[in-house]
């Protein structure tokens, strides 16, 4: 059995953190999808979405008692397998909504998509603790991490899944910069691309052209070209007022007329239901929890579970803002959903596993490493 | 960041083991920091929405009367080549209604087709068929409603809670039932196109074309629909305009057709069936597309009642069909010049070759005879194309023997496709002997190879194909691509297309013998003998020639008011300087020269502005 030692060192304060944010996760599924759960009983996404949590979480609690330094010798043979599952996806993937995300395996259906988030953090982990590459690494040392989030992002973007993508991106990027990149390079990095792309987009291409490359990167963008479904969101949030309407009260979800409220936009969802005084106490459990997570990164004794860490925590750090900035209508809509709160099989097995991995980092920050 | 930089780039190997977790201090502060910065703009966002603007918020929530409605695209116009519009858009009237705001519905629609007189079991069914459409989505319910309907609607609109008008786009044709073969129509599109994946992004509901030109070029013609966000009150009525992303229309086309000379032959066709096909000889633009009888466009765009489609589907006299290129005839003499041709380029014959004509040619027993009686003696290739003779294309025909005929008559693109930019082509047929054992299970026979020399049998051409065929023959060999498209405008300003001539093949024939063939088809007009002389007009010098196919096994006609021939005139002007080129069939019409050639002549006069008289342009709206 397990180390007593282990236990000991097992943060409970992140999965009571992590608790309550699946319970607002569910409680605002449950009201997105109350109405077609009466219409339809058979297709009751809730009771899935419990199924999923259920799986979640007991993989999560099976992966704690596999030290994760063995995932240093494994994480070239994960990246490898994810990137064959990517190319496959684009291949045989079930279309749905113009883009092929859903791969399906003995009848199960999965999302490479949300899986390669994880292996790209132990990846770079593994990259970045190597003996040879210090920090603030030379330019040449950098082309390799770089190169190695860039190959799945591309296949990702060519699903199209543009909301995974930029997590993906985010993720990765907040581990490099992390580990401390030159401010030169950043600087060159910048100065090349910012003068190039903006002129292009600006001058050369025509609107026509610019919307084809829009939709070309996100299908599921806003199909009605004009802003409708961020209205309804503010209208959602918005009417919400300070207090909510109360659980089960809201008016917005049940008429159709927010999107894809139990994935995109549950917060809207929780917002109308639960007003300010709800939003805000889902923002500082995101806080707290991301806290926690940094926290666990901070005492971990050895560089690569210290950047595993990181990485969790700057995966469900982007994820959550970009979903909450999009639905408040401060950021574009790029289809992309909040941790552990949205819908989603493939989505909260992968976050659960993440999360697994910060605790099993911490159980072992005292445990006598290797090297 | 910077600061932090520049200190650790002093030691350059750092002891990881203890040197990390304080190294990566710095970065946990400002990862840490991001993340507040951004929730408290988040909050102040929340607080903003909820907390300043949340009384307006709940109220827009409790009243969420926000529509998108979709605006239709007006379709590209069609032009003529000189750019007078063919087809055109008008404003029409939809009935629409968005259930949601419906206090009762099966009143309302018990209401509304009262107010229409039109089948309430119609309007049920169509707002059956909607069921799975979000109910604040409006749904038409009758298109293009008649004035008088518009008017009663209009004045019970504050009655009926959720009825709305809409003004839509809907063709408008400045001729009724011109060039409708060509142009094509317009209707509703079906569930199996909608599945087939042709129209990615089309509604149920919307127009399509159908065929011709509206079918062929529905890409660029259809446009982009645009959206509108509108809220309205309580009872559905609009209240202010949110947002709009306009319709783009769909691109102009502009064909190769003259007006002119297309009114002309239709009116010339006007109480006879068959067709007329224009083209320049020099490009393959086609100048004229005229098949009679014609239907109205109009009346697709209300959608046919099934009498209606009964009614001009099931008409004796074809009027759907497009008899320029979706139809095949026997060629009848028409097909000479290129038999002529085709044996002296092949050697079986050369200008000096000459049969005797005693009005009829024995064969196995059995007499196959010339049309004139009387015969045409000893006769040479270039008069027996002048006069006609059918003995002379027996004997040509027997030399070449079938096989090698087809062959060389393939060249000029009959048999075959001719490529042109419309759908619904007919290749027409010119036999083998392969095909017939293929075909039939028989073996070809001889007294076959006679009658499918004079363009009799088996062989089937359409009138566009024998119009090409002669622009070949007038410019000495240049096999074009006809093509009715000349232009398709963008619809980014100033973005053109411009449909490039194609020419198929440069035909492997000499020159001489292109020449004599000219040569004798130009004394078909000019010389006193020839079949069509009474055409003859030293102001327009045309080249040309006759044909008088008899009907049998056309199987159509049989109707018993007449059996009479199919009457052809193929020919081209002027004869030295080829500018257009014409073919002609008349159904039943007789002998070539009387009853197809004057038209043919007519419709050259009218292109060519010989004694100019201009096609009647409608007045305007």
């Amino acid at each position: 059995m397990m180390d007593r030692r282990l236990i000991e060192n097992f943060d409970w304060s992140v999965i009571w953190t992590l608790a309550a944010i699946l319970c607002i996760g569910l409680l605002s599924i449950y009201s997105a999808v109350y109405p077609q759960i009466q219409a339809r009983p058979t297709n009751n996404l809730f009771l899935k979405q419990i199924i999923w949590l259920a799986v979640g979480l007991s993989i999560m609690g099976a992966s704690l008692f596999v030290n994760y330094q063995r995932l240093k010798a494994l994480s070239p043979w994960l990246y490898g397998l994810i990137v064959f599952l990517l190319i496959i996806v684009l291949v045989v993937g079930r279309d749905v909504h113009g883009s092929k995300r859903w791969l399906e395996i003995a009848g199960f259906q999965f999302q490479p998509s949300e899986f390669v988030k994880i292996i790209i953090i132990i990846q770079l982990a593994n990259y970045f603790s190597s003996q040879d590459v210090a920090t603030f690494p030379s330019i040449r040392k950098l082309l390799f991490p770089v190169g190695l989030t860039i190959l799945p992002v591309l296949l990702v973007l060519a699903e199209p899944d543009l909301g995974s993508a930029i997590a993906l991106a985010a993720a990765a990027g907040s581990m490099i910069l992390f580990v401390g990149v030159r401010w030169r390079y950043l600087a060159v990095v910048a100065l090349t691309i910012i003068p190039l792309v903006l002129p292009v987009w600006q001058k050369v291409l025509k609107p026509y052209q610019k919307q084809r490359v829009l939709i070309l990167l996100s299908p599921d963008r806003d199909p009605l070209g004009a802003g409708y479904h961020i209205r309804q969101s503010k209208i959602a949030i918005g009417s919400g007022m300070l207090w909510g309407k109360g659980f089960l009260n809201g008016t917005q979800n049940k008429l159709h007329f927010l999107p894809e409220k139990q994935t995109d936009f549950i917060f809207s969802v929780w917002a109308e239901e639960w007003g300010f005084v709800g939003c805000a106490v889902l923002i500082l459990l995101f806080c707290l929890l991301i806290f926690l997570i940094l926290r666990i990164a901070a005492r971990s004794r050895d560089r690569f579970g210290s950047l595993i860490v990181v990485g969790v925590g700057g995966l469900i750090m982007w994820q959550a803002l970009i979903n909450i900035g999009m639905v408040l209508g401060l950021l574009p809509v790029v289809g992309i959903t909040l941790p552990f709160v949205s819908y989603g099989g493939s989505s909260v097995i992968a976050l659960c596993l993440a999360v697994g991995l910060a605790e099993n980092v911490s159980m072992r920050r005292y445990v006598f490493q290797s090297h | 960041m910077k600061t932090k930089g520049r200190k650790l780039d002093g030691p350059k190997l750092i002891n990881l083991e203890n040197a990390e977790s304080v190294s990566f201090k710095k970065q946990y502060i400002v990862f840490f920091a991001v993340l507040l910065l951004v929730m408290m703009i988040y909050l102040a966002r929340l607080w903003y929405l909820q907390a300043l603007c949340g009384q307006y918020y709940r109220y827009q929530s409790e009243n969420n009367r926000i529509r998108v409605e979709d605006v239709e695209a007006p379709r590209g116009i069609i032009f003529d080549r000189n750019g007078v519009p063919i087809v055109e858009n008008r404003p029409a009237y939809d009935l629409m209604i968005v259930r949601e705001d419906v206090k009762d519905l099966n009143g309302t629609i018990e209401e509304l087709a009262r107010l229409c007189e039109c089948d309430p079991s119609d309007l049920f069914s169509i707002v059956d068929a909607n069921k799975a459409t979000p109910k604040f989505v409006p749904i038409r319910l009758v298109s293009d409603i008649d004035r008088d309907c518009l008017a009663r609607v209009a004045a019970e609109l504050i009655r009926l809670p959720g009825v709305e008008i809409e003004i839509a786009p809907k063709r408008e044709y400045n001729w009724d039932g011109t060039a409708a073969h060509l142009i094509g129509y317009l209707s509703q599109i079906t569930e199996g196109e909608m599945k087939s994946g042709k129209y990615p992004g089309y509604y149920p509901g919307e127009d399509i074309g159908k065929v011709g030109v509206e079918y062929g070029f529905e890409k660029y013609l259809h446009g982009v629909r645009g959206h509108r966000q509108v809220e309205v009150d309580a009872v559905g009525r609009r209240v202010r305009l949110l947002q709009e992303q306009p319709p783009v229309a769909g691109h102009d086309l502009w064909l190769t057709i003259d007006m002119d000379a297309q009114r002309t032959a239709e009116s010339l066709l006007a109480d006879k069936s068959g067709a007329i096909v224009a083209v320049d000889p020099n490009d393959g633009e086609v100048l004229a597309f005229a098949s009679s009888p014609t239907f109205n466009q109009e009346k697709f765009i209300k959608g046919l009642s099934e009498s209606d489609w009964m009614g001009l589907s099931k008409d004796p006299g074809h009027p759907m069909l497009n008899r320029v290129s979706g139809a095949a005839y026997a060629p009848g003499s028409t097909y000479k010049p290129l038999v002529a041709l085709g044996a002296l380029q092949a050697g079986a014959i050369n200008p000096t070759t000459t049969f005797s004509c005693p009005g009829y040619m024995p064969f196995a027993g059995r007499e196959y005879h010339c049309w004139r009686k009387g015969g045409h003696g000893t006769i040479s290739v270039e008069r027996a194309l002048m006069q006609s003779c059918d003995v002379f294309f027996y004997h040509t025909g027997l030399v070449m023997g079938v096989d090698r005929l087809a062959e060389y008559v393939k060249m000029f693109g009959l048999g075959q496709k001719t490529g042109i930019d419309l759908p619904g082509e007919n290749a027409g047929l010119i036999p083998t002997s392969a095909w017939k054992r293929r075909a039939t299970g028989h073996p070809w026979e001889k007294g076959e190879t006679i009658s499918i020399s004079i363009g009799q049998g088996y062989d089937l051409v359409t009138p566009l194909q024998m119009a090409v065929a002669y622009g070949a023959i007038a410019n000495s060999g240049k096999l074009w691509t006809p093509y009715v498209v000349k232009r398709i405008e963008g619809m980014a300003p100033g973005e053109v297309k411009e449909a490039e001539p194609m020419l198929k093949r440069q035909i492997p024939v000499d020159q001489r013998w292109f020449e004599l063939v000219q040569k004798a088809l130009s004394e078909v007009v000019s010389d006193p003998r020839g079949t069509a002389h009474s055409l003859y007009d030293p102001a327009m010098p045309m080249a040309g020639k006759t044909g008088t196919a008899q009907v049998v096994g056309l199987g159509r006609g049989r109707a018993g008011q007449n059996d009479k021939d199919n009457a052809w005139f193929v020919a081209w002007a002027p004869a030295a300087d080829p500018k257009i080129c014409v073919a002609a069939i008349i159904e039943h019409g007789g002998h070539g020269g009387s009853a197809a050639g004057p038209l043919v002549k007519q419709v050259m006069m009218t292109y060519l502005k010989i004694k100019h008289e201009p096609a009647q342009k409608p007045a305007h709206k």
